[in-house]
């Protein structure tokens, strides 16, 4: 071990001319290992937050917005300087597994560790022998742009005391072993739940409504993916979920946004023992308590009659006059649980910027949807949501024109 | 940036006569009569003004290097002036002739019959004008008339879909999937443009 | 000073419908690629949504998605003892500008050329006699048959998601079909879309004159389709905005929907955008090409290398690139000696108009939704008492009812203008439909494609002159097809019709068909073709022409189809037989 110290540090002292060289951690490691690394990196999708758009793999840089400010991606390339190339295994864990960095600094939960702690010292093992196989990038970490006292690091000694329980995934003996590699996947490192759980005023997810549905953000929703028939995964097969997973798109739905970056980078890439263990153990998940948006809500005749006249003249094209879209195609309307999720701001945003749903290798056609923005008023957006998330049996919370407002002014600022 | 309708009825290109002008001429072109309103009622003059002020005026695409020469007919437009200009020098020459011919009134100020005889007059280059080939002149005209009356409301002519109504276009939909197997059925959904169904809405900028 | 690139195994002049095939088929067979387009990108989001691509004056009147001549044109006459002048705003034809080329902005009518199609003349002499063709009528034998054609057929309709009703399975005449097609291996991938009214009455009435009526195969998608390529297309939903529009929502065919989600993500594949190739690069001895040169928007000139050049630009601006290059000997009409631009053609239509009682609601329709008979095509029928050569089909097409520039004629006597019009419009626009004839042009020693003398581009290069008219044999002919045209309108029981012959001179001016063909002429021979049976130069051997500009005489069908055959029969070529042994692939 201390060798291992010294030989980083004479590493690190001799500069540029030994920043090539392999990094001792990964002498004496076999290729399995880094494959096995590359796909447990996919699992993560570390890509997703660590490279920026047009920067370079896994540098970082990436904005993230909190509730509480910016914060930036880090580099975890194996540039020894700037990126984590000088890490030793038991640092990376301890990030990992801890949400403590190299020099003892504690990392906010915009790195999932809440979720990261139950990955097992192998799989983070491994995952570092393959970062440590990526090409070295020499680009400085931004600081963070969190509002005070946050950006004061030592504050979330307290955060976790409250709300962090570290540990690694402890198998439910009573469930087979799909379902726990399954819950092992989605509670650790997929971090499903760090977008799809509703968080507390200090960006804590709220333990008991995992799973049911949380903001993302930037006015993205990520739906519930609890057995809910309505807003859920209730209505789908285990089949369908891998479908989702695997291709980006199955018959009753697309990723767009956030989700659809995930498929992209990640899920498209797990193995099919993998994807079914995930969708056994959400097929397994509990439903929860009915949620208040699944009771029939009143939006006057009127405004569903305009709303109806709006879809039948801007959205028939795609998703046709029964709502029920074009299967493997234009995601059908009816029925989805997307679009009656309790927070209606993926479909606002959707409905005004359009989506893209992602390329495969499977699906390789990208389909998109066109931005409404320039076509309709907040008003007409807002009479729109409404009638496609109550028409066809569909039910959900009512749409004011001012959400749409707000929604179209955050995005017009650049993402909110 | 969220539309709303703005009514442009200012002129960009054309002066208050040129307005009289291309205003008589496309009343007796697509005339308000028992059917219904016209090209005036539908905005054509405000229209053909846009397109005139914009690139199709400027004949921003179309090839304009010398040397010009007068063709076939088979040959097409041959002229070196740009629409605008045509537009420009017709009507002052169109103008000029009526003065000439008609004890100094405008075609404009004339009344129905004589501005239809000048119509058909220029259309079969029966009148000769001192510089605009009448014939290019008319069917530019033409073209840009018939253009105006049945493009969508948000170029400025077709206003409230006039042209539409008139004809049964119901506009821009994309959906025929199950209407189109019903063999003489009258299609009854309102009429809708690109900006939805108020006939008066134009883009902004 | 042009800057040098890196070399690429293969440079493609232009990114439309026959550079996506073969950039897809050289990629899979390993060769690094690259295309270079003078337009721009365009994807169905954003730039053909269906939110704004139904608007008729943008893109139907003010030319939205075509070249514009500004940047190039060309010149045209009528005959050789007239000067031609510049073609100054689009008319006849409307060429595209952009990725995926014309193959955006076309309706989708896809059809098979005839097995005698291919071997005119041939045919023509043994059945009629050598006197039978005109001493100044140079059409000629394809070089290859439509047996040989008939796989690379299968596999376009196939990429493409064709909807139509097989007519004849290997020797085995199907009903409903086109009894006259030649025979195929099999079906369309999905069956026709569905019928329109006027369709369905047209499809009555040719029963009545004893006609052998079809649907007309689309390459609109009657269902969702997946290609063999696992690009997904959605469904056609008749929304009457093909030709000239492109499409919203992933039904018609086009290399966006059909290729390019295969194509882009591959690493051995690249292309350039807002590009210009002015040039074929010759070595010094002239039969080897190293490369091209392109100007990008900025002005600047840069040189590409390349082990293979293939032209697949528009029709005309192929051979305009060979005439530019010094690609093949130039043909000087006078002499009758050279081959390069010779043999241009082009296509005669025509149509009746025909006034209904009914409703027809025309604003439903889709590029290729028609009802046709093939009777009159090819050589299908007797020619010998008739005194032409050719025909074509005859259709009753519904694309939409686009009320500015799909106005059907008025009932006759009706003014242009005014009161009487505008009752007109109001009393015909829904009831009236137009039955069309879609005729054949022969290739003729007089209509041909040169360097203009005068005119210039915006790079100072000459442009590409046209000479070109309609001879006696194409009126005969077209004569001949609309008086049966009329035969059949007449049978549909209307209130009247309007028989629009086509007379007199061809025109720049109207709108007509962007069929525009030769030029770059395929054949046996050397001395009467540019390309050989592979589209292969015969002058230099690393440089292929692919589309329209190889047709030796244009038939009475829309080109498409066979273009696309012929792009996957020499993407075989090249893939199997140039590769190994790269060189001439038949000997002069």
């Amino acid at each position: 071990m201390r060798a291992m110290k010294l030989a980083f540090g004479l590493a690190g002292f001799l500069g540029l001319s030994l920043a090539n060289a392999i990094p001792a951690s990964a002498q004496g490691t076999t290729y399995s290992t880094i494959e096995r690394g590359r796909y447990l990196v996919n699992a993560g999708d570390c890509a997703s937050c660590h490279t920026s758009q047009d920067g370079k793999p896994y540098a970082g840089g990436l904005a993230v917005p909190t509730p509480f400010g910016v914060i930036y991606s880090t580099n975890i390339t194996p540039d020894p300087t700037t990126g984590i190339g000088n890490w030793s295994e038991q640092d990376f864990y301890k990030a990992m597994h801890d949400g403590i960095r190299r020099d003892g600094k504690r990392l906010y939960p915009a790195f999932p560790y809440p979720w990261f702690t139950k990955v097992s010292r192998d799989d983070v093992r491994a995952i570092k022998v393959f970062l440590d196989t990526l090409t070295p990038v020499r680009q400085a970490n931004k600081p963070t742009e969190l509002h005070w006292p946050l950006n004061v690091r030592e504050v979330m000694a307290g955060w976790n005391e409250l709300y962090f329980d570290d540990g690694t995934f402890k198998p439910n003996p009573k469930k087979s072993v799909q379902w726990n590699r399954g819950a092992y996947l989605v509670e650790g490192l997929g971090h499903c739940g760090a977008c799809h759980t509703a968080t507390n005023a200090l960006g804590a997810p709220k333990t008991d409504e995992d799973l049911k549905g949380g903001d993302f953000g930037e006015h993205w929703y990520a739906p519930s993916l609890t057995s809910n028939l309505r807003d859920g995964l209730g209505g789908w097969s285990a089949a369908e979920i891998v479908e989702y997973l695997k291709t980006g798109a199955n018959a009753k739905s697309a990723p767009a946004g956030p989700m659809a970056e995930v498929v992209k980078n990640s899920t498209q890439y797990l193995s099919d023992v993998d994807l079914n263990a995930v969708a056994a153990y959400l097929k397994d998940f509990p439903t929860g308590k009915v949620m208040a948006t699944t009771k029939t809500t009143k939006i006057d005749k009127q405004a569903l009659s305009r709303g109806e006249a709006l879809y039948t003249d801007n959205c028939t094209g795609c998703h046709m006059e029964n709502g029920e879209g074009l299967a493997q195609v234009f995601p059908p309307l009816k029925g989805s649980s997307a679009v009656q999720a309790e927070i209606p701001d993926t479909v606002i945003q959707v409905v005004l910027s359009g989506a893209k749903i992602p390329t495969t290798q499977d699906k390789p056609t990208g389909f998109a949807m066109p931005a409404f923005d320039w076509k309709l008023d907040d008003a007409e957006v807002a009479d729109l949501v409404n009638y496609i998330r109550n028409a066809w049996g569909n039910h959900a919370s009512p749409t004011s024109a001012d959400s749409v407002s707000k929604v179209r002014r955050d995005l017009e600022d650049g993402g909110g | 940036m969220a539309p709303h309708p703005v009514v442009s009825r200012t002129l960009s290109y054309f002066a208050p006569p040129e307005f009289a002008f291309i205003e008589a001429a496309v009343s007796r072109l697509i005339p308000t009569d028992e059917l219904g309103p016209g090209a005036k009622e539908a905005g054509v003059v405000f229209f053909i003004d846009q397109q005139i002020a914009g690139s199709f005026g400027r004949a921003e695409t179309w090839y304009m290097q010398g040397p010009w020469k007068e063709g076939t007919p088979e040959q097409g437009y041959q002229l070196k002036l740009t629409p605008a200009q045509l537009y420009r020098v017709g009507i002052q020459d169109i103008d000029d002739y009526c003065r000439r011919t008609f004890n100094k009134k405008t075609f404009a100020e004339l009344g129905a019959d004589d501005q239809d005889k000048i119509l058909h007059g220029l259309e079969t280059a029966e009148i000769a004008l001192a510089d605009a080939p009448a014939k290019e002149f008319f069917a530019m005209l033409w073209q840009n008339t018939n253009e105006g009356f049945f493009a969508d409301p948000i170029y400025g002519g077709n206003r409230n879909f006039i042209g539409w109504k008139l004809i049964g276009f119901p506009g821009p939909r994309y959906n025929y999937v199950n209407e189109i197997e019903q063999y003489g059925k009258p299609y009854t959904l309102p009429t809708v443009g690109l900006m939805g169904r108020n006939g008066t809405a134009v883009r902004k900028g | 000073m042009a800057t040098k690139l890196k070399s690429v195994d293969v440079v493609l002049v232009g990114f439309g419908w026959t550079a996506s095939i073969l950039a897809q088929e050289l990629t899979d067979a390993g060769l690094q690629v690259m295309a270079i387009e003078r337009g721009k990108f365009r994807d169905t989001v954003p730039d053909f949504s269906t939110t704004h691509i139904q608007d008729e004056l943008r893109y139907a009147a003010r030319n939205g998605l075509f070249e514009e001549p500004a940047r190039e044109t060309l010149t045209f006459r009528n005959s050789l003892d007239q000067t031609a002048l510049p073609m100054r705003h689009l008319g006849s034809f409307r060429p595209a500008s952009g990725v995926g080329g014309a193959g955006v902005h076309w309706n989708g009518q896809t059809w098979r050329f005839l097995p005698t199609d291919f071997t005119i003349r041939s045919h023509t002499e043994a059945r009629y006699g050598k006197a039978f063709i005109p001493a100044d009528m140079t059409i000629q034998d394809w070089g290859v048959t439509y047996e040989e054609l008939e796989p690379y057929y299968d596999k376009f309709e196939y990429l493409c998601g064709i909807s139509g009703q097989a007519g004849n399975i290997q020797g085995n005449i199907q009903p409903g079909g086109n009894p006259f097609e030649g025979p195929r291996t099999r079906g369309y991938p999905l069956p026709p879309l569905k019928r329109s009214y006027a369709t369905v009455l047209f499809d009555k009435a040719a029963k009545e004159v004893g006609l052998k009526p079809f649907p007309c195969a689309a390459a609109n998608t009657s269902q969702p389709y997946k290609n063999p390529y696992g690009v997904q297309m959605g469904q056609c939903t008749y929304c009457g905005f093909c030709e000239w529009f492109a499409c919203g929502n992933y039904s018609k065919s086009s290399p966006q929907t059909t290729i390019l989600p295969a194509l882009l993500p591959k690493d051995n594949f690249s292309y350039r955008t807002l590009c210009d190739v002015t040039r074929v690069n010759l070595d010094s001895t002239g039969k080897r090409a190293t490369g091209v040169t392109y100007v990008d928007v900025q002005g600047r000139e840069f040189e590409q290398p390349a082990e293979l050049v293939i032209l697949c630009a528009f029709a005309q601006h192929n051979a305009h690139l060979l005439l530019l290059s010094g690609i093949g000997k130039p043909y000087d009409p006078k002499t009758n000696q050279g081959v390069t631009g010779r043999n241009y053609a082009y296509q005669i239509t025509s149509s009746v108009d025909v006034f209904l009682d009914e409703d027809m609601n025309p604003f439903m329709g889709a590029g290729a939704l028609g009802q046709a008979v093939d009777e009159f095509n090819g050589d299908n029928f007797d020619h010998g008492p008739l005194g032409f050569i050719g025909g074509g089909y005859i259709a009753l097409w519904t694309t939409g009812g686009r009320p500015i520039l799909q106005q059907r004629g008025a009932p006759t006597g009706t003014p242009k203008w005014g009161g009487g019009w505008k009752k007109s419009m109001h009393e015909n626009y829904l009831k009236s439909v137009s039955v069309a004839t879609h005729g054949s042009v022969m290739s003729y020693r007089d209509s041909y494609l040169d360097l203009d003398p005068t005119y210039r581009d915006v790079y100072g290069n000459p442009l590409l002159r046209l000479t070109f008219d309609f001879h006696d044999n194409e009126h005969k002919m077209s004569r001949f097809e609309t008086d049966k045209a009329a035969l059949i309108a007449k049978a549909m029981k209307p209130r009247s019709i309007n028989v629009n012959y086509r007379e007199g001179h061809y025109s720049i001016l109207p709108y007509e068909t962007t069929h525009n063909t030769g030029g770059a002429v395929m054949g046996a021979d050397p001395k009467t073709s540019v390309v050989n049976r592979y589209l292969q130069s015969w002058d230099v051997s690393n440089v292929f022409v692919m589309g329209s500009s190889v047709f030796p005489q244009n038939h009475g069908y829309n080109p498409t189809g066979t273009v696309g055959a012929l792009t996957y029969w020499a993407a075989d070529a090249i893939a199997t037989k140039y590769l190994k042994n790269p060189g001439p692939l038949v000997q002069a």
